[in-house]
């Protein structure tokens, strides 16, 4: 307790904390998510979102900032581009003392989170130390991000109205959110808005393909246009799914360890990923037994549909698939087979909706799916 | 004597005598030391949980399978004291948070965080993490699930979750992210009736492969089910061949009963006989989802191929309504008198 005082005594001892520390920091970025590892650093890295890269990029240049408004399905890098941004504009030193990152489902009380901002929002600004200003544009405002800002109450959000035009010399806000119906209009109007489409193919592709190669995983023929079939248009689940099918099949490990790519690349037995493992890993159901499901449920004498469709419900029930997967993908294949009619892919839909619903409420699955099954089939027929 | 489900439950690995390559993948898995977080899902008797105990001995040693049971007290906020059992080895411990209901998230919660601010103990252990296995993870309640999801990111330096489920369908989705999605299916027909013959070789009794093979199909791919099935069978006859009779379990011959009962007679009378055979049913505490599944399925079984579809259309019906409300009972009778009147219906037309 002494030598708390003794500025030379803890001055060593933090010298010979922080030893231990770096290792563990090494650890942390082997165990770390690849999500994390590979978040794009600048704005260029952000993928195929072209149009609003392009205009940060300006008001990069400009120096200046409306307040903003991200909005987007998940995974298509909104968090990831203002972050991006931030590290622009202020650069690793200021960037704490100038960016505020709420995230609003772990804050949940009203009251913090006004709290928090508002003191943040009134605080004057720190000068950027001498010569940093060169190296970063360093704009004379902070920036305060509220993620998942669509899970924010009505009250919170109303709250933030006035906040926003009272200290904008200062502080720009950046929302980002799911549904931008959730923002209240008043909060959409001050802000410009953004709007960040799914990732398409290609660049979904490349970007999957160039952290595979990163990190040394073997990828069989097909794999990446199964882990972007899987994870629909969702980077980031794309990239965790990889990780896991990665540890999965042990392919990671030797690599780390090793830490020399060249030895591994001659590795003949490196094992790869392979499409049935990223299937296995999303939970996604064989195509063969979706087939076989809608083959059973086609009209025939009423006997016999009853008999195929219950004997393939109950294989798939006892093989574990979950039933919102089932429905999922049984309601895509029903929608691409042209030989139903629109008027009864109508009334299947309106199925679909109900089956959906009770599932939610965790009614059985075996009974849901076979009467899901049963009443297509019905309507199939014309009967129902 | 302990059950032969439990005398011949497979210890490790190696032991494991289907699925072999999830066997081999699990076993990579805990070799490798970067252990993730685990969903194991699957239906009930597929053997989720004999392949966790054995990843654990993987990952531990035999270690892991010294337990003992703990009685821990919690206190809610409302200063409500919560008793709750804890299974614990020095390596890790099993909870069924499930079984306190609604106050589930304050168990997780501080069960939890007390776990992983504590470092491993055993400082020999080939582990640096402690494992919290979760039963019944479906059945926890969204609360809890969020919680979990700080828990998982915070503290994953020290702590590793398995959660078991039966479906993935009531796990909130950034759980599922952060997990390692592993399906248990169910053994095949064949797979059971080798497990039955490995365990009839193992006691002794002479093999009845016919006698296998039924309890197999009467079993419904449930390995647990099979096994007990398989005892059954031997503690009630001295002698087995390939056609003993299978006894059923006794609430499925009652509910076999009103099924018949049901077939019968369509009358208000009737129905209020069969509540009585309900409510002793619902008193013995089998769950009203299992009641309406089997005498569906029962029913089912006896009626023309042209009414299947109704009765399978109002069972999702009322199973749902089941979920749903609050009183059993009412859904259960609403079920049954439904089926009569479809019945009733379809005989009409026939006469006509």
């Amino acid at each position: 307790m002494a030598s708390f005082f003794d500025l030379k005594a803890r001055k060593a001892a933090a010298a010979n904390g922080s030893a231990p520390k770096a290792d563990d920091k090494k650890q942390n970025t082997r165990r770390q998510p690849w999500v994390e590892k590979y978040r794009p650093k600048t704005l260029s890295d952000v993928t195929a979102q072209d149009h609003t890269v392009n205009v940060l990029q300006r008001t990069l240049q400009a120096s200046n900032l409306p307040h903003m408004l991200f909005y987007g399905p998940p995974g298509t890098g909104k968090t990831s581009t203002i972050l991006a941004l931030a590290k622009e504009l202020y650069g690793p030193e200021m960037i704490k003392s100038r960016v505020l990152e709420l995230n609003a489902s772990d804050e949940r009380g009203i009251s913090i989170v006004r709290e928090k901002v508002k003191d943040f929002a009134r605080m004057q600004l720190t000068n950027p130390p001498a010569g940093y200003k060169s190296r970063y544009p360093c704009p004379p405002f902070k920036i305060i991000i509220l993620d998942e800002a669509d899970s924010m109450t009505q009250d919170a959000q109303s709250a933030l109205r006035r906040t926003m035009e009272t200290y904008s010399k200062i502080t720009r806000f950046c929302l980002i959110c799911n549904y931008v119906t959730r923002i209240i209009d008043p909060l959409a109007s001050r802000c410009s808005k953004f709007r960040f489409k799914s990732l398409d193919q290609g660049n979904a592709k490349k970007r999957l393909e160039e952290i595979a190669e990163k990190e040394g995983v073997g990828l069989e023929d097909g794999a990446v246009d199964a882990l972007i079939k899987c994870s629909e248009g969702d980077l980031r689940k794309a990239i965790t799914y990889l990780q896991s099918a990665a540890r999965l099949v042990g392919a990671i490990e030797k690599d780390q360890d090793g830490g020399d790519a060249a030895d591994d690349a001659m590795d003949v037995d490196r094992k790869t990923v392979s499409v049935a493992i990223l299937q296995e890993i999303a939970g996604v159901i064989p195509e063969d037994t979706i087939t076989a499901l809608q083959k059973a449920m086609q009209p025939r004498s009423a006997g016999a549909t009853y008999q195929a469709v219950a004997k393939v419900v109950e294989d798939m029930v006892a093989d574990g698939w979950s039933a919102g997967q089932v429905v999922s993908q049984l309601y895509h294949s029903v929608l691409q087979d042209e030989t139903i009619p629109d008027l009864q892919k109508n009334k299947i839909t309106l199925v679909f909706s109900e089956v959906d619903k009770r599932l939610l409420d965790g009614a059985d699955e075996h009974l849901s799916i076979l009467d899901l099954a049963l009443r297509i089939s019905n309507i199939l027929s014309g009967k129902g | 004597m302990a059950l032969i489900v439990d005398k011949h439950r497979p210890r490790s690995l190696d032991q494991l005598t289907y699925h072999n390559e999830l066997s081999d993948r699990l076993r990579s898995l805990a070799q490798s030391g970067d252990f993730p977080h685990l969903l194991v899902y699957g239906p009930s008797g597929a053997g989720k949980k004999t392949r966790i105990v054995a990843t654990l001995k993987e990952l531990y040693g035999p270690g892991v399978e010294k337990i003992k049971i703990d009685a821990r007290v919690f206190q809610t906020s409302s200063s409500r004291k919560l008793e709750f059992n804890i299974v614990t080895s020095v390596y890790h411990l099993e909870i069924t948070p499930s079984d306190v209901g609604n106050y589930d998230r304050v168990v997780v919660q501080d069960l939890l965080k007390e776990v992983a601010q504590t470092q491993q103990v055993d400082q020999s252990a080939r582990q640096k993490f402690k494992v919290v296995v979760i039963n019944e993870a479906d059945h926890l309640t969204r609360d809890a699930q969020a919680a979990l999801r700080r828990t998982m990111e915070k503290y994953s330096p020290n702590l590793r979750l398995i959660l078991l489920a039966n479906s993935t369908a009531n796990i909130i989705a950034p759980i599922r992210s952060r997990t390692l999605l592993v399906r248990v299916a169910a053994p095949s027909i064949q797979d059971i009736t080798t497990a039955l013959a490995d365990s009839a070789k193992k006691e002794g009794w002479p093999a009845a492969a016919g006698l296998h093979k039924r309890i197999a199909l009467e079993s419904g791919r449930n390995l647990r089910r099979a096994l007990l099935m398989y005892e059954a069978v031997h503690a009630q006859n001295e002698k087995i061949t390939d056609d003993t009779p299978i006894p059923p379990p006794d609430w499925e011959a009652l509910i076999g009963q009103i099924a018949k009962e049901i077939m019968e007679e369509h009358s208000p009378n009737r129905i209020l006989q069969v509540r009585a055979k309900l409510y002793d049913l619902l008193t013995h505490c089998i769950p009203p989802t299992t009641i309406l599944k089997t005498l569906t399925f029962k029913l089912i079984a006896l009626i023309d191929d042209d009414l299947k579809y109704d009765v399978i259309k109002w069972s999702a019906f009322y199973e749902h309504r089941v979920r749903t409300g609050t009183k059993v009972i009412f859904h259960l009778e609403a079920f049954v008198a439904k089926f009569m009147r479809i019945f009733e219906m379809y005989l009409m037309q026939m006469d006509m």
